[in-house]
């Protein structure tokens, strides 16, 4: 086949792209006790999928993706105590926006930077974001955050289980499905290619006239609006929100997720928080007192052997097979 | 087509370039060439936009554009090839160029429509890859290239742009001898109105190329003239010909 019909059929799905959904539904059903804990995973996969737009595909490096999840979560929580505002899809949609606008505004001036000043003001930023929601106490419950949130029924049919998850399992499941296919569609895009292009050479898409800097405040601004929408997730199948939304933790432990699964793939994101968040329970639960550790020598392990992560390891798998099989 | 006035480039108390005159006309076959240090590729910077200059202007077509960023002077027309590759090196050769293509047409920006269904920017990059006899390397990533091979994608890139002035900074280093006259036949398909602008230090190439030759001394112009006249130049053979024309 040639090169130019490989590109030309490059966007097509494949089979094997059903796996993730027929994963995802199987796990309702087979795992029921389980589902607020798979709720969780998916969250994180959103928020981690969102993170693969400017890391992954743009090549923006950051450590304050949080402040995105954070302030969608906060959008929706607020929204729900103080205007009584909690029907769920409006409240999502609102937390993209917010959400999105942040990701705009911090873009604009960060996104004249790079390496590791970039690095530190995106940081910055998220912390900022942290310190303005336990000063506004008034407004978003300070250190203690907003507990005991309700939201109205989903299309006003399906109730939050606050004992089973179920609802909330399916209702995530579908946002995640709804911006994966977005973000499916942006990456293979022009668009999504000439992210590519600034990740691979920044020099030679300014050569090619490409507007890099607005490419990129523009990948950020929808990665922004993604991880809103995690965050909205987060606080209404939680039912709660507070501070560790906006932590360091959370945005160092998503950019875990997507190095364990492998950036700029578009499956990362899944492989690598399930695999996190699975291998992290496993572990909690035999040995109480010393996970991390596992965890840790698992993360070292991936580091040391396999830079592009699982999803890398299959891949080279693939390709080795393929030319065994030539 | 692309005048430079009094063009000056400094850094600190280095002039790198200095007060250059140069005149670039439709459809010339031109080379800049000097000795390693002489500002040719500063020069070539300075015209693109990469670097501001810090005094002088920059005309094309009447236009001074000297203040106008990179991305902006591309779209007017200027191309350039780097001395050095810069190229998506984790890309196929396909990937590279249809990147160019696209920003070309105005289409790198669109999010709605895949770029495996943009026929007409696969097509157009099909035929560039082809013009430069890169066909069965299409597919392949630019790491897997030798690097002779990624420098004949560099020009298909700035080929890509559909360019009224093409700049080539050094585009024969890398390339093996007998694999030059791919690069020369593909400049010799350009349309005649296109303005190539030739950096080069195989002076074998220069001299088949070149219809004008401007040498560059110390960020100045030395000399300028049809390839006879800088041959026959004694003052050009001895600061940068030299031996390679009494041989």
């Amino acid at each position: 086949m040639s090169a130019a019909t490989q590109l030309a059929r490059r966007h097509r799905f494949r089979w094997w792209e059903l796996l993730p959904w027929a994963a995802g539904i199987a796990v309702f059903f087979v795992f029921p006790n389980y589902l607020s804990f798979a709720t969780q995973v998916l969250i994180t996969i959103l928020f981690a999928l969102s993170l693969d737009l400017v890391l992954g595909y743009a090549g923006i490096v950051t450590l304050g993706h949080a402040a995105f999840f954070g302030a969608g979560a906060y959008t929706v929580g607020m929204m729900a105590m103080h205007w009584g505002w909690n029907e769920p899809i409006s409240g999502l949609l609102a937390a993209a926006l917010v959400a999105g606008a942040i990701g705009l505004a911090s873009g604009l001036v960060l996104l004249r930077t790079h390496g590791l000043t970039l690095l530190m003001l995106t940081l910055c930023t998220m912390t900022l974001l942290e310190q303005a929601a336990n000063m506004g106490a008034a407004w978003t419950g300070g250190f203690d955050g907003m507990p005991g949130l309700s939201f109205a029924k989903i299309l006003g049919l399906f109730g939050f289980d606050a004992l089973y998850f179920r609802s909330q399992y399916l209702y995530a499941l579908a946002v995640l499905f709804l911006c994966f296919v977005i973000q499916r569609m942006l990456v293979y895009s022009s668009f999504g290619q000439s992210l590519t292009g600034i990740r691979e050479n920044l020099l030679r898409m300014h050569a090619v006239g490409a507007p890099v800097r607005a490419r990129q405040v523009l990948a950020y601004t929808v990665s922004a609006a993604l991880a809103g929408v995690a965050g909205a997730l987060f606080t209404q199948a939680n039912g709660y929100v507070n501070l560790a939304v906006l932590g360091l933790e959370r945005s160092a432990g998503v950019m875990i997720v997507l190095i364990l699964g492998g950036y700029g793939r578009l499956y990362g994101a899944f492989v690598g928080a399930t695999a996190y968040m699975v291998l992290e329970h496993v572990l909690a639960k035999a040995y109480p007192t010393a996970w991390q550790l596992g965890l840790g020598l698992t993360l070292v392990a991936v580091a040391l052997f396999a830079r592009n992560g699982i999803i890398g390891i299959v891949d080279s798998l693939r390709r080795r097979l393929a030319g065994s099989a030539r | 087509m692309l005048e430079t006035k009094g063009l000056c480039r400094s850094f600190g108390a280095l002039e790198v370039a200095r007060e250059i005159d140069f005149r670039l006309e439709r459809g010339a076959r031109h080379a800049l060439i000097g000795p390693n240090g002489a500002g040719k590729t500063t020069f070539v910077n300075l015209l693109t936009g990469v670097l501001p200059p810090s005094r002088g202007n920059v005309l094309l077509e009447g236009e001074d554009v000297t203040t106008f960023a990179q991305a902006k002077r591309v779209k007017r027309g200027i191309a350039r090839t780097f001395q050095i590759n810069q190229l998506f090196r984790g890309l196929t050769v396909q990937e590279n160029v249809c990147i160019a293509v696209s920003e070309r047409l105005g289409v790198g920006g669109s999010m709605l429509r895949p770029a495996g269904k943009r026929a007409d920017v696969i097509e157009e990059a099909s035929r560039l890859i082809g013009m430069l006899k890169l066909g069965e390397d299409a597919g392949r990533r630019i790491v897997e290239l030798p690097y002779g091979r990624q420098r004949l994608v560099e020009i298909a890139i700035a080929l890509g742009l559909n360019p009224r002035v093409l700049l080539l900074d050094e585009p024969a280093a890398g390339i093996p001898s007998a694999e030059s006259y791919i690069l020369l036949d593909a400049i010799a398909t350009l349309p005649k109105d296109i303005a190539v602008l030739i950096i080069e230090h195989d002076m074998d190439l220069v001299f088949r190329f070149a219809k004008r030759i401007t040498v560059l001394v110390s960020g100045a112009i030395f000399a300028e003239g049809t390839p006879t006249e800088i041959a026959a130049n004694r003052e050009v053979r001895s600061v940068y010909l030299g031996s390679a024309l009494d041989a």
